[in-house]
C-alpha cells in the first residue's frame, strides 16, 4: 500500500477511537453554532413578539385626577395596577427594581388641561435596565398618541383641520425580500461553519507533530523508509477528512434546527433547502485543506499539546476578522474579494441564502484561490517538517 | 554491517561529535557506552538518519545514511530513546502500521506480525490497546515494530531504560537471539553490567571521541583495570589520550 495512504488510515481508526477527537469533531464543532443561533433566535423572537400582544402592567399614582387618560391606556392594552403611596415612595420602588416604571398624574392636571396649560405627567424608571426601557417606551408612546388625540380635537374645536400639523407625509418602501433579511441573520452562519470545519481537525492537526512529539512516537516514526513528505501529507488530509465531515454535520445540524425556528414570524425565510446545503458543503470544502495545513504549520511550533491548543484558539478566530470587517463595511462581493479565503465563501453563501443567481466565476476563483493557498501551506508545513530540529 | 567513520556534528557551540569512528560487525553485539551527553545518541540518531553528520560519514551494509537515507532506513530496526506507541491502537496494530510502513505488501502484514508476536511473547497482550501498558510490555511492543520486518541490523538507543529485572533479562535473552541469527546490534547504555554482560565489542565514547574500542577482556587489559567500572572511569579520564 501507498505509505500516504496507510498514514491516512492509521490516522483516521486512531482518531475515530479518541472520544477527545470525537467530541470536538462530531459534536462539539457542529453543535454549538446550531445551538447558539437558535437560542439567540429565540430571545430575539421573544422580545419582539411579546412587546405589543401582552397586556403591560403601569401602577399609576392619582388616577383619580385624569379618568380620561385613564380609560384611553385601558383601550391601549395597558393594565393599571396598584401604586406606591406618593411619588417619593415610586422613586424608590423603580430603583430597588419593585416596579419597572410608575406613571405619576399630579393634582393640577385636570386645570393644567382645562387652561391649555401643557399638563404635567411623569413617567418614573431606571432606562439603564433594558425591560424597564422597553416598557417606559410603550408606556409613553400610549402617552403621544393621547397626546395626538387631545392636540386633534382642540384644532378641530377651532375650526383648524389636524393635517396642518402634518406637513410631510413619510413613507418608507423597503424592498427587501424575506430570503434579504434572513441573509442579515444568517450571515453568521458561515462563520460557524467554518469554526466547526476547524473544530473538526484540530486534534489531528495538532497530532502530526507537537501530540507525536510528546507521546515520544514521532522518532521511531521518523526511521521509517518513508519520506517525511508522505508522512506530514498523510496526517494533513486525514485532518481535512475531519474537517469536511465537521462541516458536514454542521450544516446538516442547521438545515434541521431552522425547521424548529419560526423564522418567518421576523419576516424572514431564508433560502436553506437541502440543495443550499450541499452547495455550501462544496463551497466551504476547498477551506479544509488551509485549515487543516495552517493549524498543522501553528502546531509544529509548539512544544506540547497544550501549548498547541492554546496557540490554535487563535487559529480558530483568524477566519472571523475578514467576515467581521466586510460586514461592518457593507463590502458587495466582487471578484478580488474571492481570492481571500473564508471571506469568500462567506460572500458566496450569503447570496445563496438571499437566493441570488450564482456568479460561476466567483464560486471559480473561491474555490481555486483557496485551494491555491492551502496548497502553499501544505508545502510550507512539509519543508517544516524536513528540517532537522523537528524532534525538539 | 555499521561503519562510522570520522563522524562531527555540532549543535550551536557544543561539538556532540568529534570525529567518531567505529565498526560494528554481523554476528556481533556491539555496545556503545559512556556518560550522559557523551554522543551516545547524537551518533545514533545519525546512523537511523533522523540527524545529518557535519562531516564524516557512516554506512549501514554499505549504504550510505546520507546519500541513501530511504534505503539505509530499510535495512535497520530501530528503538530510539523515546519509542512512544499509539494509545488508542492495539499492539497487533501498531506493528502492523510500522510493518506497512516498511512496504510490506498486505498479505504478509498479518503473517509476519504473527510471527514477531509469538518470537517476542507478545500474545497475551497483542490485541489490547496500548494504553495503560507497563514500561516492559511498551519497550516489547516497541521493539516488535522495529524488528518486524527482519531487519539485519538493530540500533537500539538505551533499550534497558525503565525495565524490571525480568524484562531486562528477557531483552537481554533476545539479543542474544538475534545474534545467533547473524544481525548486527549496535545498542548504547551507560550501565556498565549491561554491556559487560553482552557485548562482544565495547566502544567507550567520551566527550563526542572514542576513548576506546575492544572486548571487555581487551579493555581490562589496556586500563589495567580488573573492575570494569574502574576501566571505564580511567578510560574516560584518558579521553583523547590513545592508550
Amino acid at each position: 500500500m501507498n505509505p500516504l495512504r496507510t498514514v491516512f488510515v492509521k490516522e483516521v481508526r486512531d482518531n475515530l477511537r479518541d472520544r477527545r477527537t470525537l467530541l470536538s469533531a462530531l459534536l462539539m464543532g457542529p453543535l454549538f453554532g446550531p445551538i447558539l443561533f437558535a437560542f439567540v433566535i429565540n430571545i430575539s423572537l421573544k422580545q419582539s413578539l411579546s412587546d405589543d400582544s401582552e397586556p403591560l402592567d403601569v401602577p399609576v399614582i392619582g388616577r383619580e385626577h385624569a379618568p380620561n387618560l385613564i380609560e384611553f391606556l385601558k383601550s391601549h392594552n395597558i393594565n393599571i395596577s396598584e401604586a406606591p403611596a406618593d411619588r417619593a415612595a415610586a422613586v424608590k420602588a423603580v430603583k430597588t427594581g419593585e416596579h419597572d416604571l410608575v406613571l405619576v398624574i399630579p393634582e393640577t392636571f385636570g386645570a393644567q388641561l382645562a387652561d391649555t396649560i401643557p399638563a404635567m405627567v411623569e413617567v418614573i424608571s431606571d432606562l439603564a435596565n433594558t425591560q424597564a426601557q422597553r416598557q417606559s417606551r410603550r408606556a409613553v408612546r400610549a402617552l403621544r398618541s393621547y397626546n395626538q388625540q387631545l392636540a386633534a380635537m382642540r384644532l378641530r374645536a377651532r375650526g383648524v383641520s389636524p393635517v396642518v400639523l402634518r406637513p410631510l407625509n413619510i413613507d418608507v418602501v423597503d424592498v427587501s425580500t424575506p430570503s434579504g433579511r434572513s441573509a442579515l441573520l444568517l450571515g453568521m452562519l458561515s462563520y460557524f461553519f467554518v469554526f466547526a470545519l476547524l473544530t473538526g481537525g484540530m486534534n489531528l492537526a495538532i497530532d502530526s507533530t507537537a501530540g507525536e512529539r510528546e507521546r515520544g512516537s514521532l522518532e521511531p516514526l521518523l526511521c521509517l523508509p518513508v519520506t517525511r513528505d508522505q508522512l506530514i501529507f498523510g496526517k494533513i488530509f486525514a485532518a481535512c477528512l475531519f474537517m469536511a465531515v465537521s462541516l458536514g454535520l454542521s450544516l446538516v445540524a442547521f438545515y434541521v434546527m431552522l425547521k424548529f425556528v419560526p423564522l418567518e414570524k421576523l419576516g424572514m425565510t431564508p433560502n436553506f433547502g437541502p440543495g443550499v446545503v450541499a452547495k455550501a458543503f462544496l463551497l466551504f470544502v476547498p477551506f479544509t485543506l488551509l485549515g487543516a495545513s495552517l493549524m498543522t504549520l501553528v502546531a509544529s511550533f509548539t512544544k506540547s499539546f497544550k501549548e498547541a491548543q492554546t496557540w490554535l484558539s487563535v487559529v480558530l478566530l483568524a477566519p472571523t476578522l475578514p467576515i467581521l470587517i466586510v460586514s461592518i463595511l457593507m463590502v458587495r462581493p466582487s471578484t478580488e474579494l474571492m481570492l481571500i479565503p473564508s471571506l469568500s465563501q462567506h460572500l458566496l453563501l450569503v447570496g445563496l441564502i438571499k437566493n441570488e443567481p450564482v456568479n460561476m466565476l466567483h464560486v471559480l476563483v473561491s474555490v481555486s484561490g483557496t485551494l491555491i493557498i492551502g496548497g502553499m501551506v501544505t508545502l510550507i508545513c512539509a519543508r517544516l517538517y524536513r528540517r532537522e530540529g523537528l524532534l525538539g | 554491517m555499521i561503519s562510522v567513520n570520522d563522524l562531527r556534528k555540532s549543535f550551536g557551540d557544543i561539538k556532540a561529535l568529534d570525529g567518531v569512528s567505529f565498526e560494528a560487525q554481523d554476528g556481533r553485539v556491539t555496545g556503545l557506552l559512556g556518560p550522559n551527553g557523551a554522543g551516545k545518541s547524537t551518533a545514533l540518531r545519525i546512523l537511523y538518519t533522523v540527524l545529518k553528520p557535519d562531516s564524516g560519514s557512516a554506512t549501514i551494509d554499505g549504504i550510505d545514511v546520507v546519500a541513501e537515507s530511504l534505503k539505509a532506513r530499510s535495512q535497520i530496526g530501530t528503538l530510539p530513546h523515546a519509542s512512544g506507541l499509539y494509545p488508542h491502537l492495539t499492539a497487533r496494530e501498531n506493528i502492523a502500521y510500522y510493518a506497512k510502513l516498511y512496504g510490506m505488501s498486505c498479505n504478509v502484514v498479518d503473517e509476519r506480525v504473527q510471527k514477531i508476536i509469538e518470537q517476542l511473547d507478545i500474545r497475551d497482550f497483542a490485541d489490547r490497546r496500548t494504553k495503560g501498558f507497563s514500561q516492559g510490555q511498551r519497550t516489547k511492543v516497541a521493539l516488535a515494530r522495529a524488528l518486524v520486518h527482519e531487519p539485519r541490523n538493530i540500533i537500539l538507543d538505551e533499550p534497558s531504560n525503565g525495565l524490571d529485572v525480568m524484562a531486562t533479562r528477557s531483552l537481554r535473552a533476545l539479543i542474544r537471539d538475534l545474534r545467533s541469527a547473524g544481525k548486527c546490534i549496535l545498542f548504547s547504555s551507560h550501565v556498565m553490567q549491561e554491556v559487560a554482560q553482552l557485548c562482544d565489542e565495547i566502544v567507550i565514547i567520551a566527550e563526542g571521541r572514542v576513548a576506546l574500542h575492544d572486548s571487555a577482556e581487551g579493555i581490562r587489559n589496556r586500563t589495567g583495570c580488573d573492575d570494569l567500572e574502574d576501566a571505564f572511569v580511567k578510560a574516560i579520564n584518558l579521553a583523547g589520550t590513545p592508550l
